[in-house]
């Protein structure tokens, strides 16, 4: 037994002096991939949109447990805002919103997930940043942002706290491997504090050591911070400071270096944003498809072929905007005045209403 | 399989490679022993982890065998309430999940003493608190201290070789071995004193502010983390030693009684030695069980080597890289276990004449 524990030991040193060395070499050869991607092969190299159409569903990856953005309701129906992009996808796709299989991810299988093609994007409160959409990092692909939020403290009243700086030697719940962390860590050595800092990998458990006393304070995204209070037995004792720590772009990801299904699910998100600019309703897409305008007409693929450039069935947006409506009722139905966590529309208004918002044109 | 990763790494246009270990990490760790900025490398991250899980398996080693070998022996005892008592906290900890039964004892146990945000004070001078955390009494640390502790270690070494050399003149010339008995008695009265008063202890109290001054203070997640691996590794060590008490045959209980030795004397120096033969390799085992699953620490908070790990993934996308490295890290930590149990274990193996 000595004899052979001894052993391994010896070969997985050398493996560790092996790996160390071998380093470099493996760095040239991958520096040359990305123009195996070039811009002309994409149309007919084989795309994750092929495999979704014969699949004959959308395997829609969300955080499953944010009132508001993705949550199973008492009829055991995923809802929200995330899910509704997700339906608007598969509405696109296949015409029918409900051919959709929801997997519920954690921050940290999120894109795992992706990479390895368990799901076919990601509708999951993600914030994009540089280093998770360049191929160093982690490589991914980000649709245009479906919700503008900001990383928020929350603290209790009884906590007496009003201010960030108050936090300095404070003990602070976060959700370890998000961008929350990081925001965190940078404003506390801006602000020359040192909050304790007390991560769990799944927010539930966090808002639960949070519930419990274990923390003064909780932070992450506001919006996940008021949709969450609303839980709580006694909503009240909880305020949100009126401090924001960071940028937080929230949209769907899919995997890089597939333009064909990224596109798709870029353009179907912007489609529910333009659908708003030009009024069009899920309650009056129909008749919208013989609108007098020739952008709408277009739009809603009654006129040229938006569509079938895609590879998508040319009334695509008239199937995504007949099943969830267009972004503006989406926002309201789930998080706005229709709904119970009532956020201000603020940032997220169309561009037109002061907000950021805003569709390239359907041309 | 290597091949394949390798393609696909190069489909999605990245590079395996550890220079990100160099880049700054950026993140703060809750609980630290040696020092960590925000700004220090990836590298030092993982180092800082390190520490924090040998610190959780270091001390879940020594508790779990304290909690394992009393409940172990406990099933032995004469007295039924005892007996049942130990039965019940050994199957219904070896039958449960440990993440349910880290949760437990982070969420209900933990919790529950340090109710409505005050600090609770238990016996013994041990203080709870959530923010607190778990203050226990412990010594002061002055230089005082650290001379009583040397002193205590070589008395204790001192005694060790004492009655050694007690039971060899015994055996060998029939001596009656009082000189060295008194000089054990002597020593361990010392010892006892040294141990009260010498270490200086220091017991935490309540101060003015609501805060605890003094003591030894851990987080109640490294408590929860402690508390969870030592009894659930405990109830597994509980049954091999039962068992290895059981292996050895009745008549050595018989000759030992034959010899006029009692219960406890026949335990302690006939029964326990030969079944350490039996306990020593499946304790090999549990010990290497103990060290890998002190990477859930992660589900209850406790900033260990995985948990670290998880933090450095998502952030740089070195998944691969990442998984290799902490494999690589625990797979060392194992057999290091391993070797180090195995040259236990041929210490107490028979010596064939």
């Amino acid at each position: 037994m000595l004899k052979w524990s001894s052993k391994l030991l010896a070969v997985s040193f050398s493996i560790a002096a092996l790996t160390a060395c071998a380093a470099p070499t493996t760095t040239n050869t991958a520096s040359t991939s990305p123009d195996a991607a070039s811009p002309g092969a994409t149309a007919s190299s084989p795309s994750r949109l092929d495999t979704i159409v014969s699949r004959g569903k959308l395997i829609c990856g969300v955080e499953g447990t944010i009132p508001g953005f993705s949550f199973v309701d008492s009829s055991g129906k995923y809802t929200g805002l995330d899910v509704d992009v997700c339906k608007a996808v598969a509405a696109a796709i296949f015409g029918d919103p409900e051919k959709v299989e929801y997997r519920n991810l954690d921050s940290t299988a999120r894109f795992p997930a992706l990479a390895s093609g368990e799901v076919d994007m990601l509708s999951r409160n993600t914030t994009w940043t540089l280093s998770r959409d360049s191929a160093g990092g982690n490589g991914l692909e980000f649709a245009p942002a479906t919700f503008y939020d900001g990383q928020g403290v929350m603290v209790t009243k009884a906590s007496g706290i009003t201010d960030l700086k108050q936090l300095d030697g404070k003990a602070i719940c976060v959700e370890t491997g998000t961008t929350t962390e990081l925001n965190l860590a940078t404003r506390s050595t801006e602000l020359g504090i040192k909050p304790n800092e007390v991560k769990f990998q799944d927010s539930n458990a966090g808002f639960a050591a949070y519930q419990e006393g274990r923390c003064q304070a909780m932070t992450s995204d506001r919006s996940q911070l008021a949709a969450k209070r609303t839980a709580f037995p006694n909503p009240d004792d909880h305020i949100l400071l009126d401090a924001v720590l960071s940028k937080e772009p929230l949209g769907p990801v899919t995997i890089n270096n597939d333009s064909r299904w990224f596109d798709v699910v870029k353009w179907v998100t912007y489609g529910l944003m333009q659908a708003e600019e030009f009024g069009i309703t899920q309650a009056n897409v129909e008749e919208k498809v013989n609108d007098r305008s020739p952008d709408v007409k277009r739009f809603l693929g009654g006129d040229g072929n938006l569509g079938k450039d895609l590879g998508l069935p040319n009334d695509f947006m008239v199937k995504a905007v007949k099943a969830v409506g267009n972004y503006g009722e989406i926002y309201e139905r789930n998080v706005g005045t229709g709904s119970p966590l009532k956020i201000d529309r603020g940032l997220n208004n169309l561009w037109s209403d002061g907000g950021l918002m805003y569709s390239p044109p359907f041309r | 399989m290597l091949g394949n990763l390798f393609r696909n790494l190069q489909q999605q246009g990245r590079q395996f490679n550890f220079s990100f270990l160099q880049s700054q990490a950026g993140f703060n760790i809750g609980e630290t022993i040696i020092p960590y900025e925000t700004n220090s490398p990836y590298y030092w991250a993982f180092v800082v982890g390190l520490v924090n899980t040998l610190r959780s398996i270091l001390v879940g080693f020594v508790l779990t065998t304290i909690v394992g070998v009393v409940a172990g022996i406990a099933s032995f005892s004469d007295n039924w309430l005892l007996r049942q008592l130990n039965r019940v906290y050994v199957e219904v900890v070896r039958n449960t999940p440990l993440l349910l039964q880290l949760f437990v004892w982070y969420f209900a146990v933990f919790f529950a003493l340090s109710q409505g945000g005050q600090i609770a004070q238990l016996p013994g001078s041990v203080f709870v608190g959530k923010e607190t955390g778990l203050v226990i009494p412990w010594s002061s640390g002055t230089s005082i201290a650290w001379i009583s502790f040397g002193a205590l270690l070589v008395g204790a070494i001192a005694a060790y070789l004492i009655w050694h050399r007690r039971i060899k003149l015994m055996e060998e010339q029939g001596a009656s071995g009082q000189r060295e008995f008194t000089a054990l008695v002597s020593l361990g009265i010392v010892g006892l004193l040294l141990f009260l008063f010498g270490l200086q202890w220091e017991f935490p109290r309540l101060n003015d502010t609501g805060g605890v001054d003094g003591g030894l203070r851990m987080s109640l997640e490294y408590g929860a983390l402690l508390a969870g691996l030592s009894f659930y590794t405990g109830a597994f060590i509980a049954e091999i030693v039962r068992a290895g008490i059981q292996s050895v045959s009745k008549g050595q209980w018989e000759a030992a009684k034959a010899l006029g030795l009692q219960t406890g004397s026949s335990m302690r120096l006939v029964v326990f030695p030969q079944a350490l033969r039996v306990i020593i390799p499946s304790l090999n085992s549990q010990y290497m069980n103990l060290a890998k699953n002190s990477s859930l620490a992660l589900a209850i908070g406790y900033p260990d080597i995985y948990a670290t790990f998880i933090t450095t993934q998502n952030q740089t996308g070195r998944a691969v890289e990442g998984i290799l490295l902490i494999a690589l890290i625990y797979l060392l930590l194992n057999l290091i276990i391993s070797v180090l149990m195995n040259i236990f274990n041929r210490s107490v193996q028979f010596a064939e004449r």
